[in-house]
C-alpha cells in the first residue's frame, strides 16, 4: 500500500510516552447494567494526545466515544489500565480540563453572561474580574449583543457559541469535545469549525474531538482515531498532514483532503456496517 | 427573463400587514370580552337561580342558605363583629397560623428534599418511612396536636406544617432527582464544588417543582389551620364555622367558606407573582410569546 505518499500516514499504536497531555494506556471499562450484568464499553484502549495536538475520534454509534472522554475527565474510572493527564494519574476532576457537551449543557436560568462567567466564579475569581473576562469571551464568539439573553432566546448556533465561550474562558490545557456541532446546519457548522480552530491556535491546548462525521475529523485534526464497533477499541490511527491554518469552507475541495477521507472511510465503513447490523439484531 | 422588482409591492404589502394586525388585535379583544362576559353571565345566572329557588322554597334556605342570606351574614360580621370578636381578628388569626405552618412546612420540606435528593443512601433508608408517614391520614393528627399542644396557636400551626411538609418534600426530592446529569457534569468540570453545584444547579432546576408544590400546599396549610380550629380553638375562621354549624346557621357556614376562598385566592395570586419573578428565565408558552 502506498499510504506513505499521501498525507494520511497510518501509525502503529504504541505505549504512550510519559510527557503526553493525555495518555490512555490499555484501558478496559465495564458498566454494570441495570439488570446486574457486566457490559464492556471499551476494551484494551490505548490513545495518546501530545501537547498542543488536535486529535479526532470517529467510530460507529455506541462504540464508546463519550465513555472515552469521560475517562479523561475523571467522571468515569477505568476497570483496568490507567489514564494520565499532563503526566499525572487522573484522580479527581482536573482544573486543566474543559468539556463541550454533546447535549445542551448551558444553565437555562442564567443569562449568557452569567453562563460564561460561571467557570471563573466557581473557581473563586472575584466577581468583577470574572464578568470582565466573560464579556471579553462573549465578544470573541460574537455574542456581545446577546449578553443579557437567556439560552432559550438564542438560536442553536448561538447557544453552541455560548457553550464554547463558557468552556474556553477557563483556558483549559485539555479540551474535550463530544460531537459539539452535530446538531448544526452545514453553514453554521463550517463557521463554528473555523472559530474553533482560531480559538485553539490561540490557547495551544490539546484537543480530543469526537464526531460522527469523518470529513469533519479529517478537516480539523492532526490525528484521527478510528474505533471499532462496540465494545470499542482503537482500530487504526492516521496522522493528517494537511497544512495549517486550514479554512474549513475550502478544505473539503482539496484533492489531498478527499484522498485522505477516502482512505479512512474504507477503514471505518466495515465498523459502521458491523455496528448497524448489531443494532438491528439487538432491536429484534 | 425579467427580474421582478419587489419594491412595487413592498408598500402595499406593508399596509396590508398593518391592517391585518389591527384586525387580529380587534378579534383578540372581542374574544377576551366574550369570555369575560360569559363568565359573568354564568355567575349571575347561578346566583339568581339559587336565590329564586330559595325564595320559592324549591330548596330549603335553612339548610342551603341563599346568596342574599350569605351577604347579610358577611355584612353583619363586618359591621357588628362575630360572636367571638371582630371578623378581621378571626381572619388574622387563621392567616397567621396558616402562614407560620406554610413557612415552616415549606422550608422543612425543601431542605429535607434537597438533602435526601442529593444523598442516595439517606434516600434509600428514609424513603420507606416517608411513604408510611405520607399514607397516614394527616388530618387525624389534628386531634393529637390539640391534646398535646392545647387550644392555642401551636396545635394549628403543627397541623398546617404536617399538611405542607410532605407535599413540598416530595416535589423538592423529585426535582433534585430530575436535575439534568449533563448540566451537573458541566458545572463540575467548570470547577464547581458540591455546595456550588447544589446552589447553582440543583436548586434552580428543582425550583419549578418546588413552586408547583407551593401552590397546592398553601391550600393544604389553610385546611390544616381551619381543621385545627374546628377541632378546638378560641379564635379563628374554623371556630366561626363550627359555631355556625352548632347553631344550624347555614348562612354562617357559607359566609365563612367564601371568606376563606377569597383569602386563598389572594395568596395564590401573590405566589404566582413570586413564581413569575423567580423563574423569569423560563420560555413563555407559545401563545404568550411576544405579548
Ligand atoms: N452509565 C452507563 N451504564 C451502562 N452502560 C452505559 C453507560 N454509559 C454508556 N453505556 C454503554 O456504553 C456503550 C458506549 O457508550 P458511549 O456513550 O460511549 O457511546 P458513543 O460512542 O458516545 O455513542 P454515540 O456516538 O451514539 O454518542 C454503549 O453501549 C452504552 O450503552
Ligand atoms: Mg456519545
Amino acid at each position: 500500500m502506498q499510504s506513505q505518499t499521501i498525507a494520511a500516514e497510518k501509525l502503529s499504536p504504541a505505549a504512550p510516552p510519559a510527557d503526553a497531555a493525555i495518555a490512555i494506556d490499555d484501558v478496559t471499562l465495564r458498566f454494570v447494567t441495570p439488570d446486574g450484568h457486566m457490559m464492556t464499553a471499551i476494551r484494551d484502549f490505548t490513545m495518546t494526545v501530545a501537547r498542543g495536538e488536535f486529535a479526532c475520534v470517529v467510530g460507529p454509534t455506541g462504540c464508546g466515544k463519550s465513555t472515552t472522554l469521560n475517562l479523561v475527565t475523571g467522571l468515569l474510572r477505568p476497570t483496568t489500565g490507567n489514564v494520565r493527564v499532563m503526566g499525572n494519574p487522573v484522580t479527581d476532576i482536573s482544573r486543566d480540563i474543559g468539556f463541550v457537551f454533546q447535549a445542551d449543557a448551558l444553565f437555562p436560568w442564567r443569562s449568557v453572561i452569567d453562563n460564561v462567567a460561571a467557570g471563573p466564579l466557581f473557581r473563586g475569581t472575584p466577581k468583577k474580574e470574572a464578568y470582565e473576562k466573560a464579556r471579553d469571551w462573549i465578544g470573541r464568539v460574537g455574542l456581545s449583543r446577546f449578553e443579557k439573553h437567556y439560552p432559550h432566546q438564542l438560536s442553536g448556533g448561538m447557544r453552541k457559541r455560548a457553550a464554547l465561550a463558557q468552556t474556553f474562558i477557563n483556558q483549559p490545557k485539555i479540551l474535550l469535545m463530544d460531537e459539539p456541532f452535530s446538531a448544526l446546519d452545514m453553514q453554521t457548522r463550517t463557521a463554528m469549525q473555523d472559530e474553533l480552530l482560531d480559538l485553539w491556535s490561540g490557547l495551544k491546548s490539546s484537543v480530543v474531538f469526537v464526531t460522527h462525521d469523518l470529513e469533519e475529523a479529517v478537516a480539523l485534526a492532526d490525528k484521527v482515531y478510528v474505533l471499532t464497533a462496540g465494545p470499542g477499541t482503537v482500530k487504526s490511527v492516521y496522522r493528517i498532514d494537511l497544512p495549517r491554518p486550514r479554512v474549513m469552507s475550502d478544505i473539503r475541495y482539496d484533492p489531498k483532503f478527499i484522498e485522505i477521507a477516502k482512505v479512512i472511510w474504507n477503514d471505518l465503513r466495515e465498523e459502521v456496517q458491523l455496528g448497524q447490523s448489531r443494532g438491528l439484531q439487538a432491536s429484534h | 427573463m425579467t427580474a421582478i422588482s419587489p419594491t412595487d409591492h413592498a408598500a402595499a404589502r406593508a399596509t396590508s400587514i398593518v391592517a391585518a394586525e389591527a384586525q387580529a388585535r380587534a378579534r383578540l379583544r372581542k374574544r377576551h370580552a366574550l369570555v369575560i362576559g360569559l363568565r359573568l353571565a354564568i355567575l349571575v345566572v347561578f346566583l339568581g337561580l339559587w336565590e329564586l329557588c330559595a325564595d320559592y322554597n324549591i330548596i330549603d334556605p335553612f339548610f342551603f342558605s341563599s346568596p342574599s342570606g350569605i351577604w347579610e351574614q358577611i355584612w353583619s360580621w363586618i359591621t357588628e363583629g362575630t360572636s367571638q370578636g371582630p371578623l378581621w381578628l378571626q381572619i388574622y388569626v387563621t392567616l397567621e397560623e396558616t402562614f407560620l405552618g406554610f413557612a415552616i412546612g415549606a422550608v422543612g420540606g425543601i431542605v429535607a428534599g434537597i438533602i435526601l435528593g442529593r444523598n442516595k443512601l439517606l434516600a434509600d433508608v428514609f424513603s420507606i418511612y416517608i411513604k408510611i408517614a405520607n399514607s397516614v391520614p394527616r388530618v387525624v393528627l389534628g386531634s393529637v396536636f390539640i391534646i398535646a399542644l392545647g387550644l392555642g396557636m401551636a396545635s394549628k400551626v403543627a397541623l398546617a406544617v404536617v399538611m405542607v411538609f410532605f407535599v413540598v418534600f416530595a416535589n423538592a426530592f423529585q426535582g433534585v432527582r430530575e436535575a439534568d446529569r449533563a448540566m451537573i457534569a458541566n458545572a463540575q468540570i467548570l470547577g464547581a464544588s458540591p455546595f456550588q453545584i447544589t446552589r447553582s444547579v440543583i436548586i434552580p432546576s428543582a425550583m419549578s417543582w418546588i413552586l408547583a408544590s407551593l401552590h397546592v400546599s398553601f391550600g393544604f396549610a389553610l385546611v390544616g389551620a381551619v381543621v385545627g380550629e374546628f377541632l378546638g380553638a378560641k379564635q379563628g375562621m374554623g371556630l366561626l364555622i363550627s359555631t355556625a354549624q352548632g347553631a344550624f346557621n347555614a348562612n354562617g357556614v357559607f359566609a365563612a367558606m367564601i371568606i376563606l376562598a377569597v383569602m386563598a385566592l389572594v395568596v395564590e395570586f401573590i405566589i404566582t407573582r413570586f413564581e413569575n419573578y423567580v423563574v423569569k428565565w423560563r420560555p413563555a408558552p407559545f401563545n404568550e410569546q411576544g405579548a
